[in-house]
């Protein structure tokens, strides 16, 4: 044992750790695998894992979760699953489920022990009253998660912002949707995709840029195979030719971290051949002429020489979407995922205000949210700046909202925070000394882990909320077991920006507890309990409508029951609109930017969420990626994932079927490039950055560009692609650059260490 | 109940995104739970992520059920071939080998032959079956003629095909350009076409993609 432990230096690797807590592999068996078993109840739900949350029914048997069932009313995906949607009941009674808390021991062979509830709860209070006491509440960190329901994101962020008053709180968005949000915000004014997916079907151009749709969100593909069926053209923007990219009218094969030249380029040829809505420009936007004047450098000569795209590729998209009547562009990751993902955000709008063709029926503009509550949990406050509604830290009369409500003064409000990796960087050089983690795996997710790793490691105290042993639970000091998605109620916000309700199916299992409850507790313990005393999901929310009124977020005029009643409502949804201005349908306000519309900001005086109302064009001059490739570190790396799998794979990693379906990471190389290093179909090839390296079988392809690899990032230790990946930021939304970095490839002489002792999800 | 009359299966293998929701809901069926009764394969992976969804199509005049020494494979009135009954079987694999679309497995732990049923269960009491239900891209779908030709009007099904010269028609349907003229699907004489599958894929990067021989370099690590 001591041999392996020497052999995979990691702790969430050593073995004892694994044949407790695993990851293994659940498959139907016992009441799941009979024939003939009736359910006690079908549970109307949405799936835990991505954005789109597809309706779904979950089949219960004596507080069992066994099986599912379309739910084939739900509107936005009338009963169709992927893959994960449907075993996804396989994650709950599950054999790694955690059932008691845990705390650090090196004496025993796991290296914990469990605890009882109670006393765990004690010891973590205690450790965040000392650490705030001996150096300041600043020095102990939340780190939070979009996958979590908005109640249990407002609550968060009330935790860390009235209870600890920490400034220093952050969430695993910041890994996901903080490009777009703040590209949105700066050139609408409200960070939500302007249209309902219903607006795809009547589009006649469909341009998809860095979004995987088919893996990454299925229920999409639909979508858009249905508006081609009416003609549609596809344009797809893509270093790999993805299922959907498959029998796309035009793929533009980009290089990463090229998009915000490939949409200047195509701004260029809109100008050159006055494919533009010269009326909208002029009544509903601000600052076309200097985004005129800087693309106009971006001849398709030279678009096509950074992006590696060929120019007829680049004219042949802008003349279809220059000349279309209507458009939907989507976009996700793959262009947001940059240290430069809000200037490539602000491109592909460019363009959509350009063509005018937004604010109506099948014209349309979205980025797809990664997470199940991508949306919702980016409103309401656990965001390292801001407030619930939208509203920001940094502003008095938005402080001053929240502190009425919260029964606090506006001084005890912490000042805005750092970002998620930044928390992480102050844990490294001691500023922060401890943390308290909830749904966020960062040492698989974050990138360039073995820093990740080493910062978790010099915290004084650790505390994780998870339902399973997470790779970066293991390097907790307490781990209290938290909740499954389908054992709590709730709302969240989906990709359309629909709020849905999530139902409770089954209770906690052993003395895990409801996260809210555990947070809560926590409050209690610390003696600070006053606004944490909430009963019930349903009065988080009671208060959240409140909170949120007025703001820009505004869910005040959303109830659990308007939800049910109209398959969700999408926001802003105010309880009030001032005289003369027309409420919101039961559906809330479906499609954003309709000319004639009103909302807060403008107030009656344009469409648009600024003061007079109009759009802004943004400059977005080219900038490359933090790290190109040069003679030492040759070949592009991109990361991404697979249709089986969901983000850090904590809970996808535990489900037999979906880990057979796609086992371990695999190194995409195209075979031109595969010949030059000698390596073939299924060898162990070893990638190198200048942080760290990976040895991964190796999957020949004509579908990924010649100079780029691609690995999936699902996985954790020596499997994870992110011990190679940068942690460059964006300026402004500080995502980090998880779609480029530079990388060396060899053969490798042997298979690697982990091959001989670990499962492949392990 | 029968399965109702107008309901009826498309399958559209360009639409395949190959997530595999299709296995998963079918190894959820009450019947054979944890094994999917559907085959998904890649075409070509080392050249396109094309991918194939193969369900039963359950066939007019069954093959399965004329080559089956036991006479244990049954087609309903409706038109679904059943699995093999299990008190006849005898595991003889006839049927696994004849099928022309090579849709019957033998489960060696049963000693049976079993195959998709269409979710007779469900398609009885007008549901739509598991793996058309939850299909994401529905290249696999079911429902009315009418209503496939409003959402589909590109392309038409068909429901014969040609094996040489076995002519076999079925209930379920491939859908297919409407241009195409012919009605029947030739499937022996398509695989001698040298051309299919190949050209529309061939060179994307090179015709496509610009990029530096250069950077392609090998260096020592």
């Amino acid at each position: 044992m001591n041999a392996s432990k020497d052999l995979l230096p990691m702790p969430e690797l050593e073995l004892e750790v694994i044949r407790e807590f695993g990851p293994t592999l659940a498959y139907g068996s016992g009441l799941r695998a009979d024939s003939g078993v009736e359910p006690d109840r079908y549970v109307k739900t949405h799936c835990c894992f991505c954005g789109q949350q597809c309706g779904v029914q979950l089949a219960v048997k004596d507080n069992t979760v066994i099986g599912i069932e379309p739910w084939y009313e739900f509107p936005f995906n009338r009963g169709m699953l992927c893959p994960k949607g449907i075993k996804r009941y396989l994650q709950q009674a599950h054999p790694d489920r955690l059932l008691h808390a845990y705390e650090k021991d090196p004496g025993t062979p796991s290296g914990f022990k469990k605890l009882g509830y109670e006393a765990a709860i004690r010891r973590v209070a205690e450790a965040i009253e000392r650490i705030q006491a001996e150096h300041g509440r600043d020095a102990f960190a939340v780190l939070s998660g979009a996958s979590l329901t908005t109640e249990k994101t407002y609550l968060m962020g009330k935790f860390a912002h009235m209870c600890l008053r920490t400034a220093n709180i952050d969430y695993n968005g910041r890994l996901c949707m903080v490009s777009a949000g703040a590209g949105n915000k700066k050139a609408f004014g409200i960070d939500r995709a302007a249209n309902p997916w219903s607006d795809i079907l009547g589009a006649e151009v469909i341009l998809i840029a860095g979004a995987n749709i088919a893996e990454c969100a299925p229920i999409t593909t639909n979508y858009v195979w249905q508006a081609r069926e009416h003609g549609a053209k596809v344009i797809v923007v893509d270093p790999r030719i993805t299922p959907l990219a498959r029998t796309c009218d035009l793929f533009l094969p980009i290089k990463p971290g090229r998009d915000a030249a490939l949409f200047n380029g195509l701004l260029c040829l809109m100008i050159e051949n006055d494919w533009l809505d010269h009326d909208f420009i002029e009544r509903h936007t601000v600052g076309f002429d200097a985004v005129r004047a800087q693309v106009r450098e971006w001849t398709p000569e030279r678009t096509a020489a950074v992006t590696g795209i060929a120019e007829k590729s680049i004219r042949q998209a802008a003349e279809w979407w220059g000349r279309a009547k209507t458009s939907f562009l989507l976009h996700a990751r793959g262009i947001e995922h940059h240290s430069h993902g809000v200037q490539n955000v602000l491109s592909t709008i460019n363009v959509v205000l350009a063509s005018g063709r937004i604010g109506r029926e099948n014209c349309g503009y979205a980025t797809i949210t990664g997470q199940a509550n991508g949306q919702g949990g980016r409103e309401h406050g656990q965001k390292c700046d801001q407030l619930p509604g939208g509203r920001e830290l940094g502003k008095p009369e938005h402080r001053a909202y929240i502190a009425q409500v919260w029964g606090m003064s506006p001084d005890e409000l912490p000042q805005p925070g750092v970002d998620a990796y930044e928390i992480l960087r102050k844990a490294d050089t001691g500023e922060i000394r401890g943390l308290l983690s909830i749904c966020f795996n960062p040492v698989v997710s974050l990138p360039d882990n073995n820093f990740v790793r080493a910062a978790l490691s010099k915290l004084d105290f650790y505390v994780a909320i998870d339902f399973f042993m997470s790779e970066s639970a293991r390097y907790a000091d307490v781990v209290l077991p938290g909740s499954l998605q389908e054992e709590d109620d709730g709302t969240v916000t989906q990709t359309e920006r629909r709020i849905v309700r999530i139902n409770k199916a089954v209770d906690c299992p052993g003395e895990a507890r409801q996260d809210w409850h555990i947070i809560q507790d926590i409050a209690q313990a610390l003696g600070r309990g006053r606004g944490l005393t909430f009963e019930s999901p349903r009065a988080i929310f009671e208060e959240l409508r409140l909170a949120s009124k007025g703001g820009v977020s505004d869910y005040s005029g959303v109830t659990y029951e308007r939800i049910e009643e109209s398959f969700g409502v999408f926001w802003p949804c105010p309880s009030e609109t001032p005289e003369g201005v027309p409420a919101p349908g039961p559906q809330g306000t479906v499609r954003l930017f309709e000319p004639g519309s009103w909302n807060p900001v403008a107030n009656g005086a344009g469409p648009f969420y600024f003061p007079d109302g109009r759009a802004r064009f943004q400059p977005t001059p080219y900038v490359g990626p933090a790290e190109d490739v040069d003679a030492d570190y040759p070949i592009i790396l991109t990361t991404g994932r697979v249709v089986s799998q969901f983000l850090s794979g904590n809970q996808t990693r535990r489900i037999g079927p979906l880990v057979d379906h796609y086992p371990e990471p695999r190194l995409e190389i195209h075979p031109r490039l595969a010949a030059r290093y000698g390596i073939s179909e299924g060898d162990w090839t070893r990638v190198e950055s200048r942080r760290g390296s990976c040895t991964l079988k190796a999957s020949v392809l004509e579908t990924i560009r010649p100079d780029t690899v691609f690995i999936p990032y699902h996985w954790g230790g020596r499997k994870s692609a992110n011990q190679l990946t940068i942690s460059a930021q964006d300026a402004i939304s500080k995502i980090p650059e998880y779609k480029v970095c530079a990388v060396r490839l060899c053969k490798s002489q042997a298979p690697p260490q982990y091959a001989e002792v670990l499962q492949p999800q392990q | 109940m029968p399965v109702p009359e107008m309901l009826e299966f498309f399958v559209d293998p360009g639409r395949c995104i190959g997530c595999q929701a299709c296995i998963q809901a079918c190894s959820e069926c009450d019947t054979h739970k944890g094994q999917s009764m559907i085959q998904l394969d890649y075409v070509d992976r080392a050249r396109s992520t094309q991918t194939l969804p193969v369900i039963c199509m359950h066939c007019d005049s069954p093959t399965c059920a004329e080559v089956c020494p036991a006479d244990a494979i049954k087609r309903t009135e409706d038109g679904v071939v059943q699995t093999a009954r299990k008190p006849r079987c005898i595991a003889c694999n006839n049927c696994v080998l004849a099928c022309p679309f090579g849709v019957p497995k033998m489960s060696t732990r049963m000693n049976l032959m079993m195959k998709c049923d269409m979710c007779y269960d469900r398609t009885s009491i007008g549901l739509k079956p598991m793996c058309a239900s939850v299909c994401p891209s529905q290249a696999l779908a079911f429902g009315t003629r009418a209503e496939l030709a409003k959402l589909r009007p590109g392309s038409k099904p068909v429901n014969t095909f040609q094996f040489g010269r076995q002519t076999i028609r079925t209930k379920v349907n491939v859908m297919v350009p409407m241009g195409v003229r012919r009605e029947i699907v030739d499937v022996t004489a398509a695989m001698y076409e040298p051309t299919i599958g190949r050209d529309i894929l061939d060179d994307a990067f090179f015709e496509e993609a610009l990029f530096e021989e250069a950077s392609l370099g090998v260096r020592e690590p």
